[in-house]
């Protein structure tokens, strides 16, 4: 039954790199719940995010999806440049081409709407640090739909913005250190 | 909008109207739905039902704004390179290169084609059949203008694909438009089509769609590439956008790799 199945989206700007990199190299490595990454970054230029995480954690398998991929357990999935990620109702990616939104293709806020529309409270939503508003609305739909929401500490940010922004704007954001994110995700895992 | 909203706005689509988005991606056409209500300051479900069933002029409206019109030229630069080293020289050995660019919005994708032909000398002997299924788009696309705001970042994208002249030789800029050069337009033919109901209309030796498919579900995918199938001449080619595969449709056998990365394909014999 794929509707009861878990997902993880963690969404950055600014300085969040180092953070997705953190929290990926202290996950156990039978973490089986597929997370989905979307970073702000720059288009028409080959990204190599997906080897940096390979080459950190080897054990892990990591990808940017095509098109109508379908979402597997035990995958890491990298939202691709310039397009927007979305997730349809037979668990699928679909890409989208569509205008950016907070002048960003890939946008926090529409993969996290996409994913409390079909996940509702199977879905835990992270909002790292960034320098813009993406995100916010994001994690609006996914606590309104019954999903977790955490937002990295704007003390611990980098780029306090993004975070600053989730937390002020709504009510029921979980509020951790980078280690304390570690921690929430072990605690959900399955094993 | 609830899933059983979102339906019931596809069937007034369809029984009012003739138009049907029952197979596209219903997590984009959620999206572009609620993207037209937010333009039009509609409250609700209820509103938006009311205003496709009543309003004539609302309709033309919405059909043209759920279709996604955001393109640029030479968008993923090393797609154009590739296509340029691998299928381009091939194409060379027809006396006449025919050529499908299947939802080609405003053009810009179409006149960089144009412009990595006739910089290989084939433009002359090509007819590039550009189609969409939004009229407006296609409008803009026949006067052959671009938004100037956008030439810097084109600019560099034209270096990227290896393009081998000053790209500002290919336009006119004036104020906060610019034209591209009345050659490179010549043999391209616009017209309205849509993937969707409309059939093959000529055979072709390449057939270009890129970022289309992303917005349909399995079903219409399916039936698309089927339709790319019947219009490729054997061992024609097809380029697909970076991130559409053919691996999760019914048409991955009858297609061999011709690079991965770039999801560009020939037809098998």
């Amino acid at each position: 039954m794929t509707e009861t199945r878990k997902i993880i989206v963690i969404g950055g700007s600014a300085g969040s790199l180092s953070v997705v990199l953190y929290i990926l190299q202290n996950l156990p490595s039978n973490f089986i719940i597929p997370i989905v990454i979307i970073l702000h970054r720059l288009k028409n230029i080959p990204s190599e995010i997906d080897k940096i995480i390979s080459l950190k954690r080897s054990d892990l398998k990591v990808k940017e999806p095509d098109d109508k991929e379908p979402v597997y357990q035990g995958y890491i999935y990298i939202a691709p440049a310039n397009y927007h990620l979305l997730v349809e109702t037979d668990a699928t990616f679909s890409l989208d081409y569509s205008e950016p939104v907070h002048y960003s293709r890939p946008s926090i806020d529409v993969t996290f709407e996409s994913v409390a529309q079909f996940y509702g409270s199977n879905a835990t939503a992270v909002l790292l640090s960034g320098a813009n508003e993406d995100g916010t609305a994001g994690l609006f739909a996914i606590i309104e739909k019954g999903g977790t929401a955490l937002v990295q500490s704007p003390e611990s940010s980098e780029y306090p913005i993004m975070p600053a922004a989730a937390i002020r704007k709504n009510e029921g954001v979980q509020i951790f250190s980078p280690q304390g994110i570690v921690k929430y995700l072990e605690k959900i895992s399955p094993f | 909008m609830i899933d059983a909203e979102i339906d019931e706005i596809i069937q007034v689509l369809k029984r009012e109207h003739g138009y049907d988005f029952s197979n596209y991606s219903m997590a984009s056409f959620r999206r572009r739905v609620q993207r037209v209500m937010n333009l039009y300051h509609i409250a609700g479900f209820y509103d938006l039902k009311y205003a496709l069933v009543n309003d004539k002029k609302f309709i033309g409206h919405f059909v043209h704004e759920i279709s996604v019109c955001v393109t640029e030229m030479f968008r993923d630069p090393q797609f154009f390179k590739k296509l340029t080293d691998k299928v381009l020289p091939l194409l060379a050995s027809y006396p006449t290169i025919k050529i499908w660019h299947a939802g080609c919005s405003t053009g810009e994708e179409v006149f960089s084609l144009a412009i990595l032909l006739d910089e290989m000398g084939l433009l002359q002997r090509s007819r590039i059949y550009a189609t969409d299924i939004n009229q407006e788009a296609i409008e803009k696309a026949k006067k052959g203008i671009i938004d100037a705001r956008n030439i810097k970042e084109y600019t560099q994208n034209y270096i990227k694909a290896g393009g081998k002249n000053d790209f500002s030789v290919y336009y006119t800029a004036r104020y906060d438009n610019a034209m591209i050069k009345k050659e490179l337009r010549e043999g391209i033919v616009f017209s309205q089509h849509n993937l969707v109901v409309d059939g093959a209309f000529n055979e072709f030796q390449l057939v270009c769609c890129r970022n289309v498919l992303i917005y349909f579900n399995r079903t219409l995918q399916n039936h698309v590439l089927s339709l790319f199938y019947s219009s490729l001449a054997p061992l024609g080619f097809l380029a697909l956008g970076i991130k559409e595969s053919l691996l999760f449709t019914e048409a991955k056998d009858k297609f061999d790799v011709v690079d991965n990365a770039n999801k560009i394909f020939r037809r098998k014999v």
